[in-house]
């Protein structure tokens, strides 16, 4: 991760943009199950107190009661860790929520590998591959505060179940462009190029863009792709981009099966076959450690993807 | 409505079960049976619904939480004028909006459910909705009793019980028999009372095949303030045909030609007497 730039993490975020939307949307709830200081959503709770549900450590019934707000017109936020809001509640957030199609927004942080010091215990690495199994459910992972920010904004005007996944560790701020246009469905090329595509989500966009870097400076020219909504996915600009440089490569803080990469895959492998590389989690348990530490470990950082992408071409 | 009224009314429910789970040749004859009284009371008399108008914003909200009884509310929700009587036939057929477990999709429920313990959750957040929108309307769920065995309906009950949710009643179907067999037998969930009332709510226990004892028991639940209530329903599996009375087998069994044929003479005998009653 680059030192540069301004950074701050994307739970962060969302705590904020809650906030900051409750004053235009007076049906915005927010429910958390006992982790209002760690998922932000005590920014929210100190201005709207009587607006902000603590569930306590009861993610399932949470879930429910989110389901039931918003067959009484309310639109909640339910918030958790990845871990316990698309793991354990999984099977609520689908009968529940996904089955009946409600309105409701699952805000879900301390997701992959950048959770860290907590081990694998509280890394989910799965969250993603289960959350776009559920017919219906709109799935995103935002790249930075102003994607992230966009995102739940998105999420809120739009009508139906929504997952948006946020992380725990500070991360650049790398979308902060005038031009910036965020819109559900909707891919971005951040760098141009014509040798190979990184597309990445997440925190791993400014990991991608790194090693586009380091690529270019020994002439190697790598178009970068951010997806920030895996489901649905931007077909178009994957393909489009797959058929100008032939080769992709997927980069995600998430397992290799069933995330990003899978989706990525399963477009291409209908629609333009071409030869993928996953970089993720390779089929394994995360550990403790800094978040930057692990990033860098288990090949994340912008050194891991950039030597990916050497070994792949 | 009079008693006797309400009995035809819950007989007619009873008829609308067998047929819909004969011509399915699958589904849950015995809890919807058990159940058949509490629906026709809540359809007829207790819910402020209208079948012309199921989506009405001050409409009373019912959760079917033990999904699978399905046919019992279907045959409720049709003699009640929300969808014809006829529909109820094509129950569990591929086409059919009536579903095995109730979804968005079938005029006058409020609720999709089926998988156990998930029900409970939604009609919590449906009273606290209510709440929180200053709305009047209150909030029914029933349950069975081998539901309860879900951890999840106790992390409802905490909370409902907590945030003093008095739109909120609670209806417990205690058959006493789950798929395995008897609940005290299976992993037993007695004492059902004493558990709610531990969970703060206002508890009573009825005869849930006695009108007088359920209008009681509503209007009670009706008039507790500052507690949801549960009503734990003391009720007879099968009820009202002869050979599924108290019996578990079928809990989730359709009835063959011959044995359709006896449930809808046991039932055309209580029409019968109740036709003799004034």
């Amino acid at each position: 991760m680059r030192t540069d730039v301004k950074k701050i993490a994307t739970r962060e975020s969302y705590g904020n943009s809650l906030k900051e939307l409750a004053k235009e949307f007076s049906q915005l709830v927010v429910l958390d199950a006992d982790l209002a200081a760690a998922t932000k959503t005590n920014i929210f709770r100190k201005a709207y107190p009587d607006r902000h549900i603590d569930c306590g450590i009861a993610e399932a019934n949470m879930m429910g009661v989110a389901a039931g707000l918003s067959l009484t017109g309310f639109i909640p936020f339910v918030s958790s860790f990845a871990m316990f809001a698309a793991g354990r509640a999984f099977e609520q957030v689908r009968n529940s929520i996904g089955y009946p199609h409600l309105n409701v927004k699952i805000g879900a942080t301390h997701a992959g590998v950048t959770v860290g010091e907590d081990g694998a215990s509280h890394q989910c690495n799965e969250d993603i591959a289960l959350m776009r199994t559920i017919p219906g459910m709109v799935v995103m992972c935002p790249s930075d505060d102003v994607e992230a920010r966009a995102a739940v904004r998105a999420a809120i005007e739009y009508e139906g179940p929504v997952y948006i996944r946020f992380g725990r560790a500070a991360v650049p701020v790398i979308n902060d462009k005038p031009d910036y246009h965020f819109e559900i469905g909707k891919g971005s090329i951040v760098r141009e190029g014509s040798d190979v595509t990184i597309v990445a989500t997440g925190i791993c966009v400014d990991s991608a863009m790194g090693a586009a870097e380091k690529l270019a400076a020994e002439g190697i020219s790598a178009e970068v792709v951010n997806i920030c909504t895996i489901k649905p996915l931007d077909e178009d600009i994957i393909v489009n981009s797959a058929k100008k440089t032939g080769k992709v490569v997927t980069v995600e803080e998430h397992s290799v099966i069933g995330g990003l990469g899978s989706a990525i895959c399963d477009c291409l492998c209908e629609k333009h076959p071409t030869p993928v590389k996953k970089i993720g989690m390779q089929d394994v348990f995360g550990e403790s450690g800094s978040a930057v530490d692990l990033v860098h470990k288990y090949g994340l950082d912008a050194d891991g993807v950039y030597q990916s992408v050497k070994e792949f071409l | 409505m009079t008693n006797l009224e309400l009995r035809k009314h819950a007989n007619d429910v009873r008829k609308g079960i067998i047929m819909a789970v004969h011509s399915a040749k699958a589904g849950h004859p015995g809890g919807s049976l058990s159940a058949a009284d509490v629906f026709t009371y809540l359809y007829f008399e207790e819910l402020n619904i209208d079948p012309k108008n199921p989506e009405k914003e001050d409409r009373d909200r019912f959760v079917l939480s033990k999904g699978h009884t399905a046919p019992g509310l279907y045959a409720t929700l049709a003699n009640r004028g929300f969808f014809p009587v006829e529909d109820l036939i094509t129950l569990r057929k591929l086409g059919s909006y009536l579903q095995g477990h109730p979804n968005m999709h079938i005029p006058g429920v409020d609720m999709a459910s089926g998988s156990l313990g998930q029900g409970i959750s939604a009609a919590v957040g449906m009273a606290l909705g209510a709440k929180l929108g200053n709305k009047d309307f209150r909030v029914y769920t029933l349950l069975g009793d081998g539901e309860i065995e879900e951890g999840q309906v106790w992390e409802a009950s905490m909370f409902a019980g907590f945030r003093k949710l008095d739109n909120l009643c609670v209806l417990v179907d205690n058959n006493n028999l789950q798929i395995d067999g008897p609940i005290d037998q299976v992993c037993s969930p007695y004492p059902i009372d004493e558990k709610f009332k531990a969970f703060n709510f206002h508890v009573i226990n009825v005869d849930a095949h006695d009108f007088d004892a359920l209008r009681a028991a509503f209007a009670e639940a009706k008039a507790t303030k500052g507690s949801p209530t549960c009503i734990v329903l003391h009720s007879i599996k099968g009820k009202g045909v002869s050979f599924m009375e108290n019996s578990v087998d079928w809990h989730g069994k359709a009835p063959n030609d011959e044995e359709f044929a006896v449930a809808m003479a046991d039932l055309d005998k209580i029409e019968k007497e109740l036709d003799k009653e004034v």
